[in-house]
């Protein structure tokens, strides 16, 4: 399951970020790192982008950006 | 370690200047704590090549003078683009014309430190000695976060001070740390990368210095490593060549199979080390995780609710803007013509009072009417930025902008630009991505900025009859609705094709951070409006300037007395001496002849105009203006409108002999354009058609200096104003050739 497809009001925790381009490590260096635990907490007006909360404070993903981060939902 | 020598030996100048380099995650504060520190003694440029804005200041704490530089916010100096280079370079001190810091003061956001300790990790890397200002602790508190601040001073080994920039406190103790910080260096505790990881950047460094003869730094070595996205191994840097780039790919296959494969590596690294060096130095004490924050967020970023409020916060800054800045507009106006009328009084008839009045006045005039609204624009982006609802803006308008090729970020720049390009412009600051960022800048001036609206308001009411469908759908409206759509859908299909054809490029991520909403700092409001108004007004004002007088110049010479025929000269002279004699003349004969001196004065303006170079350039230009219905005349004003589009429904009034007082508003001008015949044939000049064809001309063409040079400021380079004036000046002659043909052949 991939981050892209979580539910508002989810949590659950990183098991990697695929990829190793600029977008993959920019995910990587806002914090999310295996084990990382991160929550959906809304959406923009059509659906994309997406709200987490990850180690404490507010990110905004789109969908297609939140696809590469491989979870377990908790 | 290799990089400290070499930054030790690259320090140099005074004793008593140090150079210290501000860096730190957006959102933290930074600006804040730079004004803070600094006050006004702020000086901004830009660096060679690139569009990051160069901004440094000073501050003097005891026998020490400190010269700030603030690198622009990052959260990782892993460089990806040639802006991101700028702050490795600025920091190792390979930056030329900037002083290599003797050392780096990181502002860190208490409130999130998880995520701010990444980049410290960095920082400490380059082995410069470092302050950490531990910034928000009010902020922190409020959400009952604890932060031992000596202990993570001594788990880092570097002074960390605790600061409230907006409050400004714990800038002593800071600016103290500072002055002390820089004398000696410090073992400061730095991330553990696994050993295959550091063993393969030692083997990379000295093959490195193998090749080249100078050993690189390693911190650049390592991120050589790191760098998955080639933009390192490409950049050129001193030392790198293929032989490395063989290397570099074995070096990665081995890490790989040890199972610590690049460039997941670094991440996972770092952030374990932020957990150890956090781990009992904070401490929350409430699990509640729901924040005064996040339940407004809650609600302005809700589907409904959320875009209400935005469609809702939109229309008030433009409600702010033609609230305060009309009458503001008016008033400055006044004081311009007010000062012509003076200047022009104490001045003789002659080519100095000209140049004063219609060149220089006029010049600086057309700058400074656009002041108010650019001040009151710049005013509402600072606010909608501080309080972090700018990028909630962004993240609700993404998904539309996604589809034009652009991202959230580009909205309210181009939305600002409606009101005037040049704050749009601006504005672009904020988008981190250059393609997006240029894409931006060179689709904002076919907004249809206000400075169109004299000349939409001249065309549309003198020539576009009012007729109303359904009671509310007037053509005079639907006219003015289809000069702005006509912009805004034509900066679509630029922006789509830019993206696809000399912007081409990746997707940049849209990764961003949605800060906490705070109330805005109004000091940092006001500063950041003065600073970027300001700017505005030295770099286009004097341009501006420049550009004035050589239009002036071109309309007024060679201003020949021989050119205008002998018998206006003679009545001009006669009547001049009835009136000079008081005695003998009624008062209605005296109002007759005032009225018939300044219709002469015109009438002689006008033929000068009509005989100067301008003149006679227009008269060149005719041939490639005639297909799109103008004559002559038009041509000429519209040249002449060159530095500020709005000049030309003044310089229509001086050709069609209104003298130069002329507001779209006169009838006299209204009737002048009707009554207006070619020269050669006798038939009217104007109808639907040469409306049509000037307006879609002027909502598309590039007739503004300031914008121009504000781009130019913005890019670094003259080449992009140059590729936007001309790319809109060819839509614009093209669109205006279409709609005048298409309503000919209609038979308007």
């Amino acid at each position: 399951m991939n981050a892209g497809e979580m539910s508002v009001g989810e949590q659950a925790s990183v098991v990697r970020v695929t990829g190793d381009d600029a977008i993959s490590c920019r995910l990587m260096e806002m914090g999310i790192v295996p084990a990382t635990e991160l929550e959906l907490i809304g959406m923009a007006p059509w659906g994309d982008p997406l709200e987490f909360a990850i180690r404490g404070y507010r990110l905004s993903l789109r969908r297609a950006e939140a696809a590469r981060i491989e979870i377990v939902a908790k | 370690m290799g990089e400290r020598h070499m930054v030790q030996a690259a320090r140099s100048g005074s004793i008593d200047t140090v150079t210290i380099a501000l860096i730190g995650n957006p959102n933290t504060g930074k600006s804040t704590l730079f004004s803070a520190l600094c006050g006004v003694h702020q000086h901004t440029g830009n660096y060679p090549g690139v569009t990051v804005e160069r901004k440094t200041g000073d501050f003097r704490w005891g026998d020490r003078s400190i010269e700030l530089i603030d690198l622009p916010g990052t959260y990782s100096l892993a460089p990806r683009s040639p802006d991101e280079m700028i702050t490795v370079d600025v920091l190792l001190g390979r930056q030329k014309g900037t002083a290599p810091p003797r050392s780096v003061l990181c502002i860190v956001d208490a409130s999130n430190l998880e995520r701010n300790l990444y980049l410290v990790s960095q920082v400490l890397e380059l082995g410069l000695p470092t302050v950490v200002a531990l910034n928000m602790m009010d902020v922190a508190a409020a959400r009952g976060i604890t932060i031992d601040a000596g202990e993570l001073a001594r788990r880092l080994r570097i002074p960390v001070v605790p600061i409230q920039a907006n409050r400004r406190r714990g800038l002593d103790d800071l600016k103290t740390a500072l002055a002390s910080g820089t004398r000696g260096l410090v073992e400061h505790s730095v991330p553990a990368f696994p050993a295959p990881f550091e063993q393969a950047v030692t083997e990379l460094a000295s093959r490195s210095a193998a090749i080249s003869g100078q050993e690189p730094p390693r911190f650049l070595v390592q991120r050589l490593l790191l760098d998955t996205t080639v933009y390192l191994s490409e950049s050129g840097m001193p030392g790198i060549n293929g032989v490395l780039a063989n290397d570099l790919q074995q070096a990665r296959e081995r890490l790989a199979t040890a199972g610590c494969a690049v460039p997941g590596v670094e991440a996972i690294s770092r952030y374990n080390w932020v957990g150890e060096v956090l781990k009992g130095v904070v401490s929350r004490s409430n699990e509640s995780r729901v924040t005064a924050s996040d339940r407004i967020d809650r609600l302005l970023t809700h589907r409904y609710y959320g875009t209400a409020f935005f469609v809702a916060t939109m229309a008030l800054m433009f409600q702010l803007v033609y609230l305060i800045a009309e009458p503001a507009n008016g008033l400055l106006d006044a004081a311009k013509s007010w000062l012509a009328s003076v200047v022009g009084g104490m001045l003789a008839e002659g080519p100095l009072r000209s140049l004063l009045v219609t060149g220089v006045i006029e010049g600086v005039g057309s700058v400074l009417v656009f002041l108010p609204q650019i001040f009151v624009l710049f005013f509402c982006i600072a606010v909608l930025e501080d309080c972090g609802y700018m990028a909630r803006a962004a993240y609700l308008m993404d998904r539309l902008m996604f589809r034009i090729g652009l991202n959230g970020k580009s909205f309210i720049p181009l939305l600002s630009s409606f009101a005037c390009a040049i704050p749009g412009i601006m504005a672009t600051r904020v988008i981190e991505n250059r393609r997006d960022r240029l894409v931006t800048m060179l689709v904002a001036p076919l907004m249809s900025c206000s400075a169109r609206m004299p000349i939409y308001s001249l065309l549309i009411a003198t020539f576009i009859p009012e007729r109303v469908w359904l009671r509310v759908f007037g053509l005079r409206g639907l006219v003015w609705f289809a000069a702005y759509a006509v912009g805004s859908c034509t900066a679509i299909v630029v922006a789509m094709l830019l993206k696809r054809t000399l912007l081409r490029g990746d997707t940049p991520p849209f990764v961003m951070e949605l800060p906490s909403y705070k109330y805005p700092e109004w000091r940092v409001v006001l500063l950041r409006m003065g600073q970027r108004g300001w700017e505005f007004v030295r770099r286009a004002g004097t341009l501006i300037l420049a550009v004035s007088i050589l239009v002036w110049a071109a309309a007024y010479y060679p201003h020949r007395e021989s050119d205008i025929p002998g018998e206006w000269r003679a009545r001009h002279a006669q009547i001049q001496a009835a009136l000079d004699d008081a005695s003998g003349l009624s008062e209605t004969d005296r109002a007759a002849f005032s009225e018939e001196l300044s219709h002469l004065d015109r009438q002689i303006q006008g033929e000068y105009l009509r005989r100067s170079w301008l003149g006679m350039a227009g008269r060149g230009l005719e041939p490639f203006v005639k297909p799109l219905g103008w004559d002559w005349r038009i041509g000429c004003a519209v040249v002449a409108s060159f530095p500020a589009r709005e000049v030309v429904v003044a310089t229509l009034g001086v050709i069609y002999n209104l003298g130069t007082e002329t507001s779209d508003q006169d009838e006299q001008l209204h009737a002048a354009l009707r009554n207006a015949t070619w020269e050669d044939s006798g038939k009217p000049v104007f109808g639907i058609p040469v409306a049509l064809s000037l307006i879609v001309f002027f909502a598309l063409c590039a007739q503004c200096g300031s914008t121009l040079v504000v781009m130019r400021r913005e890019t670094g380079s003259w080449r992009w104003p140059i590729f936007t004036f001309t790319y809109m000046t060819s839509l614009a002659y093209f669109g205006a050739f279409l709609s005048y043909q298409i309503a000919c052949w209609c038979g308007w």
